[in-house]
């Protein structure tokens, strides 16, 4: 095929692409271009020409090696749901643009970590873009026929305006804006769109290989068992494989996340969180169909060319060899497409790096800061601009003079290996506050070192000196310094090798430097929002740490040299809103810091904003104690916020309880009160008594007739015995109701207590000429205070014979053993007692309304008395009106 | 000659204020709760009258409120002789329409002259 046609058809597919994503930046709100199935074929910018030509040259000479780099990313894939999401939302919260600016922010805006970054991702990546190019002319090459040529001089190498063309497209529609946390939505429509044709494309070679020039799969297996040994190829042969398997798994899981292009299309250009939930089996499902015919493609390619050389290239070479042009245009378009997909978003990504991380916080800042908001604006996206012409024109350099020595499975694998280094600082990161931007810049250089020595070294040093000399002796002929071998672990391939000893001293550097060297404060404020990504929006907002003193009005002048006038004066306007600060507010606060600082960060990198807003901020210093003190105090706030919820609900129980008890306290209180009332009272009557009656016969003057003068005697006796009296029993009575009173329990004969008891009270009752009976007259013991039950038995008798009438008035006690209990009885056939009274009658002052004639008898503590005693015996005492008349008083006591 | 109703359950208390207010010429009336008092007034209608508080069935303040209601006894005084003398209880007794509140425990001669300056 000629030259010119084939190159026609390059700018003619190019013309498609550059419409398709002009189309697209146009209609961006529309459905078509957010969804979750293009943002899942954005993913695809994964295979590259890698996987188009690659992997079938791997699969023709190791077999199924080649699926190791796609099962880490299948792998990957359920854990988006969790990773990717914290990513994402972070990235957008702070208008992240670059792998850079994630890293440099989770560090505290560090300037330096993310130059570092960018510089490794340059190391990485910029071979890789050689690689792609590399396989744009080979490919061309091979289609026109023209095998044999190497162009002479950079002007008629098709290879170069095809890199210049595709500079163009990703410099045209990568700088749209100069916010570079915008979305670039031509540019990933594209891209889907080439992934479609990628896979399409593929599938279709794959398919006319094996079922139009074989017999489908089975014959394809049938021949190829014959031609060369295959169970080698399908299996894993031994534990060091299996560790080469494992490790490159490993690489490419990193790989799915670091990779700047992957870095870019999953999280800078993700519309909406819920894309990840379709890409997470959309994604590993396109995986494996452009996986399925690669083994017979390579095996087709074995059988029928057989030179193990041309093996990347078997998906174009069977359908020429076979005469189908067209086909293998297709083929060949779709590599252009995987590489021309992968060239433009590695370096959008990597020029956005370049450009916010690297050049303008180490060169432009201070220009920027004198200059006006429309040049500032343009200087950006020219800076940008010169990035992407710069690292292709840079790929373009290191594919001319390394182009022989390419392999695309090697440089592909050792871009891995060398952006894998950014993997402890950025998983770590994301989970562990402690890890510290000093460690992550050692860990990183150590890292990349180890990768240099291991890896790029002698891949450098076989192609300037065209020996193996460095890699067959090591570094000053040290057998434990060979590259390929260090310290003797030789059973691994160089780039898992390299893998190995650069994540173990990374990983190690890392945790160690982390460990021993504390961030500074600015640091373990970001940590802290990375990790707790959960209370992120609570936290970005509060727990910034930030002490110092700045002015609205100097921050809004840096904000507009970039945003210009209007936005910037928007901008405010809605923060102050949203925070309901007055519009008019002089100083700013960490919130206003922190919010001017992400407003800047699209535009410039999260370094460049914070050294910029700083520059017109007097901060002070905040030590670390007083950091996290700060971030404790905030984190212990919200622990006790919700102890304080689970207290409170308690508290509220409690109260209740409080209540009740501090009602039952007041009601004691009062009753307490009624007693001493009572008290005095009933102490006083006695005491009128004697103190008036005193008077009256102390008064000489008066000739009281003499009879009178002895009736107010033995009034006044009385009242002495009364208050006496009364006195006992008053003590008697809180005695025994604070349990104070010690009980003198012995075994006693009821027979005999109740005969005690109604011989010392028959004088009483044979005076009032009432009859005491005793029914029963069997020998019942229990154990009892006989005296205090001796007590009770003459109280309940005095009660008795109270209600009473003389001559038929009847007094009978009686007892019986019931159940574990002595039950003794104290009937009468008095007056009873009305049915008001019988609940309060053992209650103290108690005085039935209708007893007022025998009152000077009673202390009206009798009854309290006795219910008290029987209680004190852990015994019952009861009252009930008899059924013809008279009550009846019994109590229990129980048998020990 | 005036007359007095003393109204108390304590007869020992009722003992001496009868034998005083009879030597200071009284006429004495004895009535031992509230009820009875209200018996003895349907018929007797006294110059002043002595009231205890804590009586069974009808206590003090209630027999002077009945008091109050008979019409007969517009210019009777009434006095309340108790062993309640918190500054609530005194404070209750005088707002009932009580002319004097007299403590016990009492001194006779006091009685009779508070008696008589209140007639006075």
């Amino acid at each position: 095929m000629s030259n010119y046609v084939l190159f026609l058809i390059i700018i003619i597919y190019l013309a498609i692409l550059f419409l398709i994503a002009f189309v697209a930046e146009r209609n961006s709100k529309s459905k078509w271009v957010n969804n979750a199935v293009i943002y899942s074929l954005s993913l695809a910018v994964y295979c590259s020409a890698w996987t188009y030509y690659g992997s079938i040259g791997i699969a023709a000479t190791s077999g199924i090696n080649f699926l190791a780099i796609y099962l880490g990313p299948v792998i990957a894939a359920p854990l988006w749901i969790v990773l990717l999401k914290k990513i994402i939302r972070i990235s957008k919260q702070h208008k992240i643009s670059s792998l850079a600016d994630f890293l440099s922010l989770r560090y505290g805006n560090n300037r330096f970590l993310g130059a570092l970054v960018t510089v490794v991702a340059l190391f990485a990546i910029v071979p890789y873009l050689s690689l792609q190019l590399k396989a744009v002319s080979d490919t061309f090459q091979i289609l026109s026929n023209k095998s044999g040529y190497v162009s002479t001089s950079v002007w008629d190498d098709s290879t170069f305006y095809i890199a210049v063309l595709l500079a163009v497209f990703a410099a045209f529609f990568g700088t749209q804006t100069t916010d570079a946390s915008e979305k670039h939505k031509g540019i990933i429509v594209s891209v889907a769109f080439e992934s479609v044709l990628k896979l399409m494309f593929f599938l279709s070679v794959g398919f006319y290989v094996t079922f139009v020039l074989f017999d489908g799969t089975e014959d394809i297996y049938a021949k190829i068992i014959q031609h060369q040994s295959v169970t080698e190829q399908v299996t894993i042969n031994s534990f060091e494989e299996g560790f080469n398997w494992l490790y490159t798994i490993a690489l490419s899981f990193i790989a799915i996340f670091l990779l700047p292009r992957q870095f870019q299309v999953s999280v800078v250009e993700n519309v909406r969180e819920k894309h990840i939930k379709s890409a997470i089996w959309m994604f590993p499902l396109y995986l494996l169909l452009f996986n399925i015919f690669v083994l017979f493609i390579a095996w087709a390619g074995n059988l029928t060319i057989n030179d193990s050389s041309k093996a990347e290239y078997y998906a174009l070479l069977l359908p020429l060899q076979n005469n189908n042009t067209t086909l293998a245009v297709l083929v060949f378009l779709g590599g252009l497409s995987a590489v021309i997909s992968m060239v433009v978003v590695a370096t959008l990504a990597l020029s956005n790096m370049l450009s916010n991380n690297l050049i303008i916080p180490y060169g432009f800042l201070d220009r920027f800061v004198k200059s006006h908001p429309d040049r500032n604006a343009k200087y950006i996206k020219n800076i940008r601009r010169i990035s992407i012409f710069s690292i292709i024109i840079l790929a373009y350099i290191f594919y001319i003079n390394f182009s022989f020595e390419l392999s695309l499975y090697a440089i592909g694998l050792m871009a891995f290996v060398i952006i894998a280094q950014l993997a402890p600082a950025f998983f770590i990161g994301l989970f562990w506050n402690r890890g510290s931007s000093k460690a992550a810049i050692i860990g990183i250089i150590a890292g990349f070192l180890v990768t240099v020595y291991t890896l790029i070294l002698p891949f450098t040093l076989r192609i300037i000196t065209g020996t193996d000399d460095f890699m067959a002796y090591g570094l000053f002929h040290y057998e434990a310094l060979k590259p390929h071998a260090l310290f003797g672990l030789d059973y691994l391939s160089p780039p898992t090798h390299a893998f190995f000893w650069s994540m173990l001293v990374n990983l190690g550097c890392y945790l160690v430097f982390s460990v021993s060297m504390k961030g500074n404060y600015r640091e373990r404020n970001y940590a802290e929002m990375f990790v707790d990504s959960k209370n992120y929006t609570a936290l970005q907002d509060s727990a910034l740490v930030w002490k110092g003193e700045a002015y609205v009005a100097a921050i809004k002048n840096i904000l507009a040299k970039f945003l210009g006038e209007q936005r910037t004066q928007r901008a405010l306007n809605l923060f102050f809103r949203k925070y309901n600060l007055p519009l008019d507010t002089q100083m700013a606060d960490a919130r206003l810091i922190n919010f001017s600082e992400k407003l800047l960060t699209g535009s410039l990198g999260s370094a460049s904003a914070k050294i910029l807003i700083a520059s017109v901020v007097k901060e002070e210093e905040i030590s670390l104690v007083e950091v996290l003190k700060i971030l404790e105090e905030s984190k212990e706030a919200i622990a006790r916020n919700k102890l304080l919820r689970d207290k409170s609900s308690e508290l509220l129980v409690l109260t209740d309880r409080l209540k009740i008890a501090n009602e039952e306290l007041i009601e004691k209180d009062k009753q307490k009160d009624e007693f001493l009332d009572t008290v005095a009272h009933e102490l006083k009557t006695p005491i009128t008594g004697i103190r008036a009656t005193t008077e009256l016969l102390m008064d000489e003057s008066d000739d009281m007739p003499s009879e009178l003068k002895a009736q107010f005697l033995k009034n006044m006796l009385h009242d002495s015995d009364r208050l006496s009296r009364l006195i006992n029993n008053i003590l008697d009575f809180e005695k025994l109701s604070k349990g104070r009173v010690q009980l003198n329990i012995e075994k006693h004969n009821i027979r005999k207590t109740l005969n005690l008891a109604i011989n010392s009270f028959k004088q009483v009752a044979t005076k009032k000429d009432v009859a005491i009976i005793q029914s029963n007259q069997s020998d019942i013991y229990a154990i009892y205070d006989q005296d205090r039950i001796l007590q009770v038995l003459t109280n309940l008798m005095s009660n008795a014979l109270k209600f009473t009438t003389p001559q038929t008035g009847k007094i009978i006690l009686d007892y019986k053993y019931e159940s574990g209990y002595l039950e003794v009885t104290v009937n009468d056939n008095g007056s009873g007692i009305p049915r008001a009274d019988l609940p309060y009658i053992f209650d103290k002052f108690y005085q039935s309304n209708n007893q007022n004639i025998i009152k000077p008898e009673g202390s009206g503590l009798g009854l309290a008395i006795c219910k008290q005693i029987i209680d004190n015996h852990e015994g019952k005492i009861w009252v009930k009106n008899n059924k013809k008349n008279g009550v009846t008083f019994g109590f229990k006591l129980p048998f020990k | 000659m005036k007359k007095i109703l003393i109204v108390d359950d304590e007869p020992n208390i009722v003992m001496t204020l009868e034998y005083t207010f009879k030597k200071h010429n009284f006429e004495v009336y004895i009535a031992r709760d509230g009820s009875e008092a209200l018996e003895i007034i349907k018929s007797v209608f006294p110059d002043v009258i002595m009231l205890d508080i804590m009586m069974p069935k009808v206590d003090g303040y209630q027999t002077l409120r009945l008091i109050k209601e008979n019409k007969n006894l517009e210019h009777t005084k009434v006095v309340f002789l108790t062993a309640k003398n918190k500054a609530s209880d005194i404070e209750k007794g005088l707002k009932l329409g009580a002319d004097k509140y007299l403590t016990k425990p009492f001194s006779v001669k006091k009685i009779v002259s508070e008696i008589n300056e209140l007639l006075n």
